[in-house]
């Protein structure tokens, strides 16, 4: 059994198959047809949502993709779609009103997931059009008038209908018991430990944006399924002795946030993560542990020391991040084992990140290369240079790190250090880019931290520093 | 006087858009127990089935009905051409994603998951993927085409300068964000209802009608809406359509069917890939002598419309540019890959993306602004005898007006000097800016299609209701017709109802395409509207007692008497006059034959052009378009509103096309970019950040409606300035490479890294 809200109302589903996603059941079994599926893997925006989430701090308004939203994420939530938002006699919202008025729809079928972020950003004051609505593909406008759409809907205020839903959540059982559906919804790490030794076939879903594609795309039986949304013991960023201390569960919105003051860079590679349906969902240490050869994540934090620490039962061991990886999505994790932490070291920020991808927003890095050097004295003392898409996993520059510790970080070090990543690695050759060009680029990026760390020179086109 | 025509009235489905209530196929509540269906299809791009087993497939769960080769008998033809094309694969696969069954379930999910559950052996051959390929191996659609005029073999040894060169343009997926869709609804007997998201309603008529065997009087197609088509939905929804017609014939029960994406990127062909190939001489002005275009396009397996594309690939090979002794060679090339078919601009962008490049080569040969060697091409205002390539007078040459007009409002050229001087400063990002026109032609190629037909009803509370055979998706087109509608009612546009398209209410449409949605049906609906006008024009001087009877302010006007619209409508109701008329409109003045390449294909020339600046990053190749300055011409704008969207939005397809939009297959001949994970259209971020369109003020001379222009397709081709200021910005970087198309980020590096010698 589990229950949320839905439009305000109460609803309560007794059996419900794991594997069903909040697009098709609103579609199929409600009739709420609203929502639309463009792609069916999260990287259209055209099913967005918005789930309201009540913590200790209050109401969290969040915008998910529902195509890769399984029923499970939802016990205990609110769900409110396109239809939902409009006032009880049809007055429009203001956003739904802005859109009109600003000819933000053509043929209109991504139109309903542009209004839920929308709306979502109207919930929480966000003004950031740009990155709210990276995640909502729109074919037909230029995305000229929906932008001014957002900035006009922008300076209106919330319309009186709109409803707080903390009484309604509050009084909502967190019904968690599905195990009769091979469904697992456990609330403590504890548990999840116990549940998973006890499962070691299960699939672990933290924000589905991965499990999701198995499914809609790839059939795969994910069953048994471990869901791990309601484990809030991982869901923490703890300040410790010499660092954070990061659950596996935390969000990358909420890493981009816990980062942003002492790794600027960090945050903005983590912007251009996904979309923000995605990164409200996607969860860093299903990031780690899915384990794909670019991560994006991983580069970061491999250029940061990372350490994580692995959990089976009530066993656990810390490794560095960089050891975890030992081949195209193999690692050094047992079966039953978890990824439980992520720990980043406080440390001077030298870090910068260099995401290469086809189109700057929502897309997965060509290459990814993060790399911090400290210089002390004119001369490099220590070296983190992490790639992704440059081998079958994040990997640092071995060879080229070696080339710059004890000589000072220019040309002619960096010239050898390009020269030394030809043997460090082979890169991928796929649709996204030729290995030819992932190797220049990724030598290209080594004289791009040359030229930053001289100062005085424009490199970039987006971030920070951008003109 | 209410005047709703050349106003920017929203579009009339805007609040059902924002609150979803807007119907798709797919959201039209099927009857209960519809079958869902889902296509087998072929993972390999080239060969022969040795066999196919399908017991595991119809054991699924779900399965209701399993159709194979076998149990079809006689496989439909599913081409919008002469040339056959099966619904299924009868034995030989030619492309990878080729449909070889049909898969019936209870839900759509069930016959997904059904379909990938056979057993196909297939012997493969070698497939042909590329240009080069087939060039090879001879392959061709039909012999190649021949068009052109004076000497260009002679004007070609005459210029001071001369070179040849060769541009490989990428292909598009349409990437409609509502994949194909459709549904059939058997009826009594032999008829069925089909609902589709198609641009072409009378097509899948004609074909369900031939797959069924029945005439086409039994099938009724309805189109309400699609999301979005961009000619993807011209030709590629009639295997669906016909599929779940089979269906619902075999079971009684309704069929759906709708792809999902990556099936939908895998099986439906997308914009011709091309390589055009040309011999171009030149004076140091950059003026063109002589130039010869050898253009080759990809078509894929079938035919499609592919003829018509590559057609319209050779009539924009002039674009503005006054070519007097040029000769355009077209070149028709069957591969092993999807069929390639309609895309906005419909071949026109290719043959427009080569003689631009002639134009950026010609400067970059005399170190010149590209701008001066457009300008010194185009054709000259005012002067007669001034024929295309295919012998048309260009008679409303507005091109070096508009371009000067938007030259100047952009300031281009201080801006171009700014960048050239900053780029001096900026070792690692360079700007580049370019200034690019457009002309388009207007009108059908075939010149049959340009006809088009209404039916408007008065009913006897004075509402209106107006069909026409035209679709909407997205464009706007119903709101403008409802706008010409209402203005010959004298009436705002809330009286005034639009309907589904419909084949039962106006037979043989022609697609929706070529842009003349509402060049056409507007006409069609004004005609059938003033064919009611008149009757009532008669009734109401009879009953005003004088005859210069008007229409306005939704009251009936003669002299200083006048009555409502409503009293005239149930006098007329009364005294027994009609209050339903049909419209009809053959578009005038054309005459085409394509094989001497002669006439005059096109009713009348739209304009427009652009000026973008964009930077680029020489260590990585990335870019972003800073800037955008666009003037384009509608005529006299039915509605500024709509037809500023369609130049917004048709610029970001067309320069998302140039730069981000790479199709991959892999060499087993698999599109290795079939969903938007791995193939990157355009996103919030990488619309320009300054965005300045207008319109030119002008109007149509050619009596069009309202004087107005059709604007679906041309501004697409606005976006080739994008790719031009990216040249800029490579000639900046100390490039001579010039960029093929898309100029991806790999593509910008490789240029600048060619000049330091380390491309690839």
């Amino acid at each position: 059994m589990i229950s949320f809200l839905l439009n305000g109302d109460v609803v309560r589903i007794a059996d419900v198959d794991p594997t069903v996603t909040l697009l098709d059941w609103l579609r199929e079994e409600r009739r709420l047809t609203g929502t639309k599926e463009g792609c069916n893997e999260g990287d259209c925006g055209a099913c967005t949502v918005t789930v309201t989430t009540l913590d200790e701090a209050g109401l969290v308004h969040q915008a998910l993709n529902a195509c890769i939203l399984f029923l499970p994420q939802l016990a205990g939530k609110a769900v409110r779609t396109v239809e939902g938002i409009a006032s009880p006699t049809g007055a429009l919202h203001p956003v739904q009103q802005a859109m009109v008025d600003n000819h933000g729809s053509q043929c209109g079928f991504c139109t309903p997931g542009f209004v839920m972020s929308m709306y979502t950003a109207h919930r929480t004051g966000r003004q950031d059009h740009d990155d709210v609505l990276a995640g909502n593909l729109c074919r037909c406008t230029g995305y000229a008038p929906i932008i001014r759409a957002a900035e006009a809907a922008a300076q209106e205020p919330a319309p009186e209908w709109e409803l707080d839903e903390a009484k309604a959540l509050h009084a909502l059982a967190d019904e968690g018991d599905m195990s009769a559906r091979e469904c697992y919804l456990p609330a403590s790490s504890d548990s999840l430990a116990a549940i998973y030794a006890a499962h070691p076939d299960a699939t672990l879903v933290g924000g589905a944006t991965e499990v999701g594609l198995w499914v809609n795309k790839m059939f795969k039986t994910v069953t048994p399924m471990i869901f791990l949304h309601r484990v809030k013991d991982l869901q923490t960023i703890e300040r410790v002795e010499g660092g954070l201390r990061i659950g596996a569960g935390v969000t990358l919105n909420r890493l981009r946030g816990a980062v942003a003051d002492r790794h600027p860079d960090f945050a903005e590679l983590l912007r251009r993560f996904g979309s923000v349906q995605v990164r409200n969902a996607a969860t860093i240490g299903g990031n780690i542990a899915e384990g794909s050869p670019i991560g994006d994540s991983t580069p970061a934090m491999i250029a940061l020391g990372a350490r994580i620490t692995l959990r089976h039962g009530e066993v656990r061991r810390e490794i560095a991040l960089e050891d975890l990886f030992t081949g195209y999505k193999t690692q050094d994790r047992a079966r039953g084992e978890f990824v439980e932490s992520v720990f980043l070291p406080d440390q001077p920020d030298t870090l910068r990140c260099y995401k290469l991808s086809k189109r700057f927003d929502q897309d997965i890095s060509a290459v990814c290369g993060c790399f911090a050097v400290t210089v002390e004295g004119g001369l490099v003392t220590a070296a983190r240079l992490a790639f992704g898409g440059m081998a079958a996993m994040p990997m640092r520059a071995a060879r080229a790190e070696a080339v710059l510790i004890g000589r000072p970080l220019d040309e002619a070090a960096i010239a050898e250090a390009q020269d030394a990543l030809t043997e460090d690695f082979t890169p991928l050759d796929d649709m996204r880019a030729s290995a030819a060009y992932r190797m220049q680029a990724a030598r290209n990026m080594l004289e791009r931290y040359r030229l930053e760390h001289a100062g005085d020179v424009d490199t970039r086109l987006v971030g920070r520093g951008a003109a | 006087m209410v005047n709703v025509v050349h106003k920017p009235n929203p579009h009339d489905s805007g609040p059902l858009h924002v609150t979803g209530a807007a119907t798709y196929t797919d959201d039209i509540a099927a009857p209960a127990g519809a079958l869902h269906l889902a296509f087998g299809i072929s993972h390999v791009a080239r060969g022969r089935i040795v066999s196919m087993d399908l017991s595991a497939v119809r054991a699924a769960e779900g399965v209701a009905l399993v159709l194979g080769p076998e149990e079809l008998g006689d496989i439909p033809d599913v081409s919008p051409s002469p040339m056959p094309e099966p619904l299924l694969s009868t034995g030989e696969v030619l492309f990878h994603g080729q449909p070889l069954f049909i898969v019936a379930a209870e839900s759509h999910l069930l016959a997904r998951k059904a379909a990938r559950l056979a057993k196909v052996e297939i012997e493969e051959s070698p497939a042909l993927l590329t240009i080069e390929d087939a060039l090879a191996a001879d392959s061709l659609l039909e012999q190649p085409l021949m068009w052109g005029q004076g000497d260009p073999d002679g004007a070609l040894e005459k210029g001071a300068h001369r070179l040849q060169g060769s541009i490989q343009i990428g292909g598009q997926e349409h990437f409609y964000l509502e994949g194909h869709a459709a549904m059939a609804v058997p009826g009594d007997g032999d008829e069925v209802t089909i609902h589709s998201s198609t641009q072409h309603p009378s097509e899948i008529q004609h074909k369900v009608a031939h797959a069924l065997h029945v005439p086409f009087a039994e099938v009724a197609v309805q189109v309400r809406r699609m999301g979005g088509g961009f000619g993807g939905k011209e030709s590629q929804g009639n295997a669906l359509a016909i599929s779940c017609a089979l269906v619902a014939k075999r079971t009684g029960r309704a069929a759906k069917m709708r792809y999902d994406r990556d099936d939908d990127m895998v099986i439906t062909g997308k914009r011709h890939e091309a390589r055009i190939d040309y011999d171009v001489s030149f004076d140091a002005a950059g003026r063109i002598a002589g130039l010869a275009f050898d253009q080759y396009i990809r078509c894929g397996w079938s035919a499609d419309l592919s003829l018509p594309v590559a057609d319209r690939a050779m009539l924009h090979a002039d674009n503005a540019y006054h070519l007097p002794d040029v000769r355009i060679r077209s070149t028709r090339l069957l591969t092993h890959t999807a069929s390639n078919t309609a895309f906005r601009g419909f071949g026109g962008p290719q043959g427009m993306v080569g003689i631009e490049r002639v134009m950026e080569h010609i400067a970059a040969r005399l170190g010149s602004d590209p701008l001066s060697v457009r300008q010194a091409n185009f054709y000259a205002p005012g002067k007669a005898g001034q024929t295309t390539p295919y012998g048309m007078e260009v008679e409303d040459n507005i091109a070096p007006d508009l371009v000067a007009e938007l030259v100047r409002r952009s300031d281009y050229q201080a801006r171009r000097a700014e960048i050239e001087a900053a780029n001096a400063q900026s070792p690692i990002l360079k700007r580049g800016i370019a200034v690019t026109p457009v002309k388009f032609g207007i009108s059908f190629t075939l010149t049959q299609l340009n006809q088009a037909g209404a039916l408007v009803h008065v009913y006897t509370d004075g509402s209106i209701r107006v069909n026409h055979g035209g679709t909407e998706m997205g464009q706007g087109l119903f709101t403008k017709v409802a706008a010409v509608a209402a203005d010959v009612f004298g009436q705002t546009l809330d009286r005034v109802k639009i309907t589904a398209t419909d084949t039962s209410k106006v037979p043989n449409t022609s697609a929706t395409a070529a842009s003349s949605g509402s060049d056409l049906n507007g006409m069609a609906v004004k005609a059938a509207c003033e064919t009611i006008r008149d009757r009532l024009a008669a009734l109401a001087a009879k009953e005003l007692g004088r005859s210069d009877v008007r229409f306005e302010n939704g009251r009936v006007i003669a002299g200083d008497r006048d009555m409502s619209w409503e009293d005239l409508i149930a006098l007329a109701y009364a005294t027994r006059i009609s209050l339903s008329a049909t419209g009809y409109y053959a578009t005038p003045k054309i005459a085409w034959d394509r094989v001497a390449g002669k006439g005059r294909p096109f009713f009348y020339f739209a304009y427009g052009a652009a000026v973008t600046e964009v930077v680029i990053d020489t260590l990585t190749g990335e870019n972003r378009i800073l800037r955008t300055d666009i003037l384009h011409d509608c005529g006299k704008s039915l509605n500024p509103a709509l037809d500023i969207g369609q130049i917004e939005g048709g610029y970001v397809q067309g320069a998302g096309w140039l730069t981000t939009e790479e199709l991959v297959w892999r060499g087993d001949g698999a599109l290795w970019t079939h969903a938007p994970s791995t193939y990157k259209i355009p996103a919030c971020a990488d619309r320009p950040k300054v965005f300045n369109v207008d319109l030119w003020q002008g109007e149509n001379r050619e009596e069009t409606i309202h004087r107005s222009k059709a604007v679906g397709e041309p501004p697409l081709m606005l976006g080739i300035s994008a790719l031009a200021a990216l040249q800029h910005a490579v000639r900046e970087a100390g490039s001579d490479v010039m960029l093929d198309a898309p100029a991806t980020a790999e593509r910008v590096l490789n240029a600048v890294e060619t000049a330091k010698g380390r491309g690839w």
